[in-house]
């Protein structure tokens, strides 16, 4: 174990084929893959995919049952349990799998974007009160909770089932609110009967957190904008406007929900003698007891993490309304979007000339819409949908929007962050919680963190340059850029 | 490489890969409960002032330190608490199903008084491995933050 190295076992040589600058091909190299495998990425980004066993693990996704056309690696793919992290699979919805593990633990871990109408010079007097009032208002890091926010576990069954709805029923946010959320803030197929009893236990002291690790919650401005019309129309009119952006998930009810699932997966791998190259990409036939079972209680995670980022939002506008002393109205705060990054839907794609139902895995993957599209809320559809992809602490975000080449090669789909570079481990051994603080600060960014262990652990250097990523998935052209944003404040777990 | 008494954190690159030891099979489980509490919080601010038991079963010896290491993160989770003392009672085997009876000492979690470090979101069984030799035990394993 060197002090750089990472120690794991070495990557199988994954064969590839050049198809241009930024794709490359996984050709059907082991005798169990079905399709074969396609990475979007430069060389840069690459050669890191090289250092682990993220292209192999592309080639194993490429082994599932039913799966279309190739098992697909996005630009900021980097290695996973079974599945990379930054990947889609879709397979089909009869003859198919679905799998947990192409979901993973933090279940609708998902980003929502906040436009407001107030520009850096508005904000810069009041920012490190309007930090602090939100570091405040909104629970973050271990354990910590609002004391006027609790739910009972009849409470919690029907919000899993209404989504935001219900977050808006109880004065957590905007009649509007909803309609700009994926899936409208809630997947209708949500059954809390086939969710544990541990799941909703850990569910209940956690709804309405930001959690710790790579979540957090920032307060930012438009830095460049790329394309005036698409902009415009998300509400993002000048350079210097203020968006706030609030990354997190499903929290500890996801993670259960996900682990549960694993292990009925596994008795289902037996059950349907299905062969796997790797016990972690366990799954189950589309139409099963158990693909159900599954499908349902994700969909109860996915609405959940949806009405934590309501609420979390919710308090954010109440934070401008302490600190400005005027109605958040009066600030904009519309929501611009609320995305998933990592969700299985049931969608329908062209492939080899056929519309085919299939299970679209997005595991670090954002849905990137094409224009016209009716899943696209009604004010945005004839541009696209917008894709929200949030850099490290302290970088850049963006502001991108679904394509129509995107329906055509990637089911729909696109890159979700920036990707680890360095272990944790790696990355407290070179910086300290400390200089972090102080080194971002120095930029003029301010920092509220629960824990300065994650501010070590989350330094920017220990990941990929999100600004690459970005790039990459416009000149594919599976996204393309809008605008650029980049952080006042950070508010970490 | 950062080593503590029973147990040390390996590389990996997104989350948290732990090796446990121990004379015997208990006490590498014993270990990796500090392990995992020490992903959380700083584990010797813990004081062992509330007393818990807790049993788990598994099919084998690897769902049961699974199992094992679950039932503490849930209880934690749940009950707001830490745990940093474990004592393995018993770890038995009786038809084909493995199981352990355990004590652990903690307390209630305090913004306060407990550092905050990283929240663990799930075990997994990705390169798992419980090693056994002559007069020693090693477990080895992945949480997922």
């Amino acid at each position: 174990m060197g002090e750089e190295g990472e120690s794991r076992p070495p990557s199988e040589k994954v064969p590839l084929e050049k198809v241009n600058d930024y794709t490359w091909r996984i050709p059907k190299y082991k005798p169990g893959m079905r399709v074969p495998g396609i990475v979007f990425a430069n060389k840069e980004l690459l050669e890191k995919m090289q250092t682990d066993r993220t292209l192999e693990q592309c080639a194993n996704v490429a082994h599932l049952p039913g799966i279309y056309k190739y098992s697909i690696t996005l630009p900021d793919g980097h290695e996973g349990y079974g599945f990379p992290i930054g990947g889609v699979a879709a397979t089909d919805y009869e003859e198919g799998v679905i799998s947990p593990g192409g979901v993973g633990y933090d279940i609708n871990c998902g980003v929502r974007l906040l436009i407001t109408n107030m520009m850096v010079q508005d904000i810069k007097p009041k920012l490190v009160e309007l930090a602090n009032a939100i570091f405040d208002n909104v629970p973050c890091g271990l354990g910590s909770r609002r004391k006027d926010f609790k739910v009972t576990i009849h409470d919690l069954d029907r919000l899993v089932m209404e989504g935001v709805q219900w977050a808006i029923d109880q004065g957590l946010g905007w009649d509007e609110d909803a309609e700009h959320c994926e899936e409208r803030g809630c997947m209708k197929n949500a059954n809390p009967d086939k969710v544990s009893t541990n799941a909703k236990n850990r569910g209940l002291t956690q709804i309405g957190t930001l959690g710790s690790g790579n979540h957090f919650l920032e307060i930012q401005k438009v830095d460049k904008i790329y394309d005036e019309k698409t902009a415009k129309a998300f509400g993002v009119e000048h350079e210097g406007q203020i968006t706030v952006m609030i990354h997190c998930g499903s929290r500890g009810y996801g993670h259960q929900i996900c682990s549960d699932y694993l292990r009925v997966m596994e008795r289902a791998v037996h059950k349907y003698k299905i062969v796997l190259p790797d016990r972690e990409l366990a799954c189950a036939p589309g139409t099963s007891n158990e693909a159900e079972d599954y499908y349902e209680a994700m969909a109860c995670a996915v609405n959940y993490a949806f009405v934590n980022r309501q609420a979390i939002m919710h308090w954010v506008r109440q934070s401008f309304q302490q600190v400005f002393k005027q109605d958040p109205e009066k600030f904009g705060l519309k929501l611009l979007y609320d995305v998933a990054h990592n969700i299985a839907k049931i969608e329908t794609h062209r492939v080899n000339g056929e519309q085919k139902k299939v299970w679209v895995h997005r595991k670090g993957a954002t849905r990137a819409f094409p224009p016209e599209h009716p899943e696209i809320p009604t004010d945005y559809r004839s541009l696209g949908q917008p894709v929200i992809i949030p850099g490290s602490m302290g970088t850049s975000s963006w502001l991108l929007v679904g394509t129509l080449k995107a329906m055509e090669i990637s089911f729909g789909s696109t890159a979700h962050g920036a990707g680890r570079m360095l272990s944790r481990a790696a990355a407290k051994r070179r910086f300290f919680g400390g200089d972090v603080r102080r080194s971002l600060e120095q930029r003029g960014i301010a920092v509220r963190a629960a824990s300065a262990v994650v501010l070590a652990e989350e330094a920017d250097p220990a990941y990929k340059n999100v600004d690459i990523v970005a790039d990459v998935s416009h000149k594919v052209g599976i996204a393309t850029k809008v605008a650029r944003l980049v952080p006042l404040a950070v508010v970490k777990g | 490489m950062e080593r503590k008494k029973g147990y040390t954190f390996l590389e990996h690159t997104a989350d948290a890969y732990i090796a446990a030891y121990g004379k015997d099979l208990a006490e590498a489980f014993e270990n990796a409960a500090v392990a995992m509490f020490d992903v959380m919080t700083t584990v010797e601010k813990v004081s062992p002032q509330v007393e818990d038991s807790v049993e788990v079963s598994g099919e084998d010896e690897h769902a049961l330190l699974y199992n094992w290491l679950e039932e503490l993160l849930v209880k934690a989770e749940v009950e707001g608490m830490l745990y940093s003392k474990f004592k393995i009672l018993e770890l038995t085997r009786d038809n084909g199903a493995f199981r352990l009876k355990a004590r652990i000492w903690g307390e209630k979690f305090s913004p306060e008084k407990h550092v905050q470090k990283v929240g663990v979101k799930a075990i997994t069984y990705h390169q798992m491995e419980i090693i056994r030799d002559k007069d020693k035990a090693t477990v080895k394993f992945i949480l997922d933050i």
